[in-house]
């Protein structure tokens, strides 16, 4: 049942009529021929769909299309500006955080997320004391960016990469 | 996937309305799990009813100390909110160990208590399974069943279901003594938690107690005022469901147990709430003596199968821990 949605992606508006079965991954992929967000597993599992709904880390394959509605979507794509890359892109690559990159626009995203999550406060589940403040210690990075696999195995990686952009935001001590 | 019509009714009423006149309609929350078994051909509406921005995504105080939160509150914002951390601990850890950080800011408060099982028969449209097409068998009773149910089974006739219930938030919930407000056709109800899931009994294609179109509006906590806790035992550190895991709340004084709230979590076709223990912590003494020999009362009733029999003593286990870890004041 084809219904007319407009998409806003990465500043952009895109006026286009969807299936309602199609989900935000495959309109961004297979209509606006945005392919920064990756299809890895489509149930949620493995994280390379992630890009951020109104700033906030979400899975794109398991968000309908017509659910979006007015929100804002920003995919690794996006949050380079400028033709400049973003200060995460220049970590990952800095910190030879991938090899085959499949996971990485997922990744960056997600980190885009964490550093956000942390700002405001949010406790995660190895944050000894809820009631605290946290600190993105290697330990807590990895447990937040846990939604986020790579086949690759750069995790070694990932982490320091991940931790420079904290720490230079303030939110890494 | 079967081809849908989608609505966002302006409100409550008007969502009720058009789920309840439509026998293969459904409600949308975050659609984090119902988007999933869509895909897989396991659910198969043919209305979506989007729910997620209409319900309510405000947590507010209650005028006993409890708070009420909206079914449309995401499972990422409850886990954050200062009252929820400050007060009921347990179930900001119990979110936080489930899921990811996507989807926690997607999923929603009505749709995690609804989450279906993650049984692999369930989710595999070419098996048996007596839950997804009654009557068809289980295909767990005697197949992989490592991480299914060890107590309150159905394990023989056409009811066969030895599924769990696969919610952290709701194990929690369960120990918090959690209402539901529930909104039907017929106007509002409240379920206590505990009545809300049901064991499979003769029918487990039925997960809930709810009637076709009744909606989730929020669920209210009552006031706890002593220390929670929430532990998960699985199988990598991060990012995957329970083996077992326990919500509890204690008050003691003196050495003494005042107070006791034990529930368990990937043991059953519901969350579990362990009354037997309870019963027999209150009024003893604060150790892990006392504790291990509540745990092993409870689970006395406990009927494994070939290969989760691991899960009695790894629940046992993580109750002493659990609560030993609240008599030593930590939170
Ligand atoms: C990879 C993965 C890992 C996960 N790991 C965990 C984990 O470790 N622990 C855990 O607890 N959970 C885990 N989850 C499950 C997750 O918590 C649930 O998918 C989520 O909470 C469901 O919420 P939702 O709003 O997306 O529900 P939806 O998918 O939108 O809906 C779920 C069900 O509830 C119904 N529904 C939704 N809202 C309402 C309402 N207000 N009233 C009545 N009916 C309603 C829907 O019709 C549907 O039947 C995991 C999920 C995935 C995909
Ligand atoms: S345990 Fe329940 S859900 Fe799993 S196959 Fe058996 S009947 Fe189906
Ligand atoms: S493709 Fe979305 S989580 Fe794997
Ligand atoms: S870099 Fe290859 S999957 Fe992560």
């Amino acid at each position: 049942m084809d219904t007319e949605i407009t998409l806003r992606v990465d500043g952009a508006a895109h006026p286009l009529a969807v299936d309602t079965r199609t989900t935000l991954l495959d309109a961004l992929r297979e209509r606006l021929r945005n392919t920064s967000p990756k299809k890895g597993c489509d149930h949620g599992q493995c994280g390379a769909c992630t890009v951020l709904l109104d700033g906030r880390r979400v899975n794109s394959c398991l968000v309908l299309a017509v659910t979006v509605g007015d929100a804002e979507v920003t995919t690794s794509d996006g949050l380079a500006a400028d033709g400049q890359p973003h200060r995460l892109h220049r970590s990952f690559v800095e910190y030879d955080a991938f090899q085959c990159g499949y996971c990485t626009p997922g990744q960056v995203c997600s980190a885009a997320g964490v550093i956000e999550e942390a700002r405001q406060g949010w406790p995660s589940a190895v944050t000894g004391d809820v009631t605290d403040e946290p600190d993105l210690t290697d330990a807590e990075i990895r447990e937040r960016m846990s939604g986020n696999l790579c086949r690759c195995a750069a995790y070694a990686n990932i982490v320091p990469a991940v931790a420079a952009v904290a720490q230079s935001e303030g939110v890494r001590r | 996937m079967r081809e849908f019509r989608y609505e966002q009714p302006p409100d409550v009423a008007g969502a009720v309305a058009l789920v309840a006149g439509a026998p293969d309609g459904a409600f949308l929350g975050g659609g984090t799990n119902l988007v999933d078994l869509m895909k897989l051909g396991v659910a198969t509406p043919d209305l979506l009813v989007d729910v997620r921005e209409l319900t309510s995504r405000e947590i507010t105080d209650l005028p006993d100390g409890g708070v009420r939160i909206g079914a449309g509150v995401p499972n990422a914002d409850l886990a954050a909110d200062r009252r929820v951390r400050e007060r009921f601990s347990v179930l900001a850890q119990a979110l936080l160990a489930g899921a990811s950080g996507q989807l926690r800011n997607r999923a929603t408060t009505g749709g995690n208590l609804l989450q279906r099982t993650r049984c692999g028969y369930f989710t595999d449209v070419t098996k048996p399974c007596n839950k997804r097409l009654p009557g068809s068998g289980c295909g767990a009773l005697e197949g992989v069943h490592r991480n299914h149910a060890i107590l309150g089974q159905t394990l023989d006739g056409p009811g066969t279901c030895v599924a769990t219930h696969p919610s952290d938030m709701a194990v929690a919930m369960l120990a918090l003594d959690a209402v539901v407000r529930v909104l039907g056709p017929d106007g509002e109800r409240a379920v206590p938690l505990a009545e809300l899931h049901r064991l499979p009994g003769e029918d487990p294609s039925r997960d809930t107690t709810l009637r076709h179109g009744e909606l989730i509006t929020a669920i209210d906590l009552p006031p706890l005022g002593f220390p929670s806790r929430y532990r998960k035992a699985r199988d990598r550190a991060s990012f995957a469901f329970a083996l077992v895991s326990v919500a509890a709340a204690l008050r003691v004084e003196d050495g003494v147990v005042r107070e006791a709230r034990l529930a368990l979590g990937g043991v059953a076709h519901t969350p579990w709430r362990a009354l037997t223990a309870e019963r027999a912590l209150v009024g003893g003494p604060a150790t892990e003596d006392a504790f291990a020999a509540a745990a092993a009362e409870e689970l006395e009733a406990a009927t494994p199968l070939r290969d989760n029999g691991f899960k009695v003593p790894l629940a046992r286990n993580l109750v002493v821990r659990t609560l030993a870890d609240l008599t030593e004041g930590s939170r």
